[in-house]
């Protein structure tokens, strides 16, 4: 067992983690990031790169950029929130490129456009700034529990370092949680570390989550990649397989139409309205996307190809760990959320196209986390430490019976009622019902027995992670009686007036959901 | 899916080995790392940017291959390495972010620049 004391410690190495910890070390803490694979590729963002909702800040430019996506998101932002999300995104851009010394590129007059990042090339310098503010960084060592104290507050967590075969522990004043969204393993773009292990901590913390009914994005990806940047399919066109067009589908909205399609016959993609100068600029902006089509022969300008839908469940849907403070506080005392894992209806509403909200979020809610943690654990006078903990973790860690393995089996369980488009994606009442009951009656059995040894405990929660995920969801979007953001209902098609409120879930044996009361206040 | 990790190019600095986000190198008794989980690998090039020697080859379907291609046919067009390239990464290259500006998504916006 390795044992760590630290005045704040961040549960991921995403951008948010990254900013976190920054962020946290810069007020004067003591900080540990551990990260389930490696800072500076683990996570949606490093493999994949994206745009980024930097505003100059002006207030024209500004209110134009709140107003572009409330509708699309179900009216169900936030306006304070989202222009600190502007400050906060514009204020860290500029770090990068002052401070980490991105390689923005520049425009026609020489000036930097600072719109976008590349991935790897982001991810590998927020490295290099978390290292430089002296935190101790964790690699392969997945968190599997949080510890609280006899108050409840969050004193630590437990997990695993899985290249040395051992435990650790980490005793902490706070803890972040920027583990990131859950994509089920679907292989969507560097998302397998993602399976919402962070929101089943919180839960059994006794934290809440938010918007769990916006949990139904799907990217495309050529048939059997995992490269899932969908911009580029803005200039597609999209074909049945005797090659006459598919009527209605597309990349921004008809994304629906090719998942109808996909349940019974193949969908054939060209990129075929890029004029040669676009061709070329898409090869300078996103190598990667390219990479399926070079590697395998595929032109993707003259040739049909085959796409498939792949879920982005939380990491491109908006549901996640409810904030309760502006700080990234969530209601439990001494715990904190950031990126993906934390709810980003506050800025999304019930929705998100690209990644440049995300980005934004990722960065500024990993600041804020960072800051709001560092601030608890000073409060905490050096006390922190010598706390009675206890250890938090139920399914997957400690059955109520006897323990078996089978982590596989559950996983595959749990991707059979969430991967599905005609499930989750094209959802109706008369399917999700069902699904639900499935996912109840795997949960009850996982809850039960499952219980796997040495680093298998990581496989094990991550499976009880992704279970309960599906529950929130399901609960989520069968208590949404209405189509409203990405939570579009078949059975009921209409947007209702009267459910112009977000949705708090929670629970875990027994799942709830309740409208949330008041709006969330902004004070810093 | 990781497929092809070099012997004739591997200099054994462990770097995939510890960059993989989902672990699928162990360290060979030989130093060569070996692809010990490939289920686990998740497609996403992470090992082939970081590779100093361009000796890793990920293969873009997300499932293994029956077996792993020809190393001498990938080295010989230039597969090898090709995605470090192309990000600019490696002694004496511009970096693909300083390029990385393309079209505008609709006609009237600004360029997309990731």
């Amino acid at each position: 067992m390795t044992e760590l004391n630290a005045d704040v410690l961040v549960a991921g190495g995403g951008p948010a983690g990254a900013w976190a910890a920054i962020k946290a070390a810069e007020a004067g803490a003591d900080v540990v990031l551990a990260d389930k694979g490696y800072l500076g590729t683990s996570g949606a963002t490093a493999s994949a790169g994206t745009g980024v909702w930097y505003v100059e800040p002006e207030p024209q430019a500004r209110e134009a950029a709140m107003a572009s996506r409330e509708s699309l998101g179900g009216y169900l932002a936030d306006r304070d929130w989202m222009a600190r999300v502007l400050d906060q995104t514009y204020a860290n851009m500029n770090e990068l490129a002052e401070i980490s010394r991105y390689p923005f590129p520049v425009d026609d007059n020489g000036r930097q456009i600072r719109r976008g990042l590349q991935g790897p090339e982001y991810m590998r310098r927020m490295r290099v700034r978390v290292r430089r503010a002296g935190v101790r960084v964790l690699d392969h060592s997945p968190v599997t529990e949080l510890l609280a104290d006899g108050s409840g507050s969050v004193a630590g967590a437990a997990g695993y370092r899985v290249r040395d075969d051992r435990p650790f522990r980490v005793h902490a004043g706070a803890v972040v949680l920027a583990t990131g969204g859950c994509a089920f393993l679907s292989r969507a773009l560097g998302c397998d570390v993602n399976t919402g292990d962070g929101a089943l901590f919180a839960a059994e913390a006794g934290a809440e989550l938010s918007g769990m009914e916006f949990s139904n994005a799907y990217a495309i990806a050529p048939a059997f990649t995992s490269v899932t940047k969908t911009a580029f399919y803005s200039f597609a066109t999209f074909y049945h397989a005797d090659g006459t067009v598919l009527e209605g589908a597309g990349s921004r909205k008809g994304r629906s139409v090719i998942a109808r399609t996909l349940l019974s016959e193949p969908v054939l993609c060209r990129i075929d309205r890029a004029t040669p100068e676009d061709q070329r600029a898409m090869r300078l902006a996103q190598a990667n996307f390219f990479l399926p089509f070079d590697r395998q022969g595929i032109d993707p300008f003259k040739d049909l190809f085959p796409v498939t839908l792949l879920a982005e469940g939380t990491v491109r849907g908006t549901g996640g760990i409810r904030l309760t403070g502006a700080d990234c506080a969530t209601s439990v005392p001494g715990l904190y959320a950031a990126g993906d894992a934390a709810t980003r209806e506050l800025v999304c509403g019930g929705f998100t196209g690209g990644g440049s909200h995300n980005a934004a979020w990722a960065m500024s809610s990993g600041t804020w986390a960072g800051q709001g943690a560092a601030r608890y654990a000073a409060g905490l006078g050096g006390r922190a430490g010598e706390r009675a903990v206890h250890a938090l973790g139920e399914a997957g860690l400690r059955p109520a019976g006897p323990a078996t393995g089978g982590h596989a089996e559950y996983i595959a369980a749990v991707q059979a009622e969430v991967l599905p488009y005609d499930k989750n994606l094209l959802r109706h009442g008369d399917r999700l019902t069902p699904a639900l009951d499935v996912l109840d009656r795997t949960w009850r059995e996982l809850r039960g027995t499952l219980r796997e040894e040495g680093a298998g405990v990581v496989r094990a929660r991550s499976a009880a992670a992704m279970t309960a995920h599906a529950r929130w969801m399901y609960s989520a979007a069968l208590a949404r009686t209405e189509t409203r953001g990405m939570h579009k209902r078949l059975d009921l098609p209409e947007q209702d007036p009267a459910q112009h409120r977000r949705l708090v879930t929670g629970g875990l044996d027994e799942i709830w959901t309740r409208p949330e009361a008041g709006a969330l206040a902004v004070a810093s | 899916m990781i497929e092809i990790v070099s012997r004739e190019r591997c200099i054994a600095c462990d770097k995939c080995v510890d960059v993989c986000p989902t672990n699928v190198f162990d360290r060979g008794a030989d130093g060569i790392p070996v692809i010990a989980r490939q289920s686990d690998c998740q497609t996403c090039f992470m090992c082939e940017a970081y590779c100093p020697v361009d000796a890793l080859f990920v293969d873009p379907r997300s499932h293994a291959l029956p077996e792993p291609p020809d190393e001498a046919v990938l080295a010989a067009d230039g597969t090898l390495g090709g995605y470090r390239a192309q990000i600019g990464w490696g002694r004496g290259r511009t970096p693909g972010a300083r390029l990385a500006i393309g079209p505008s998504l609709d006609r009237a916006g600004a360029p997309l620049t990731s």
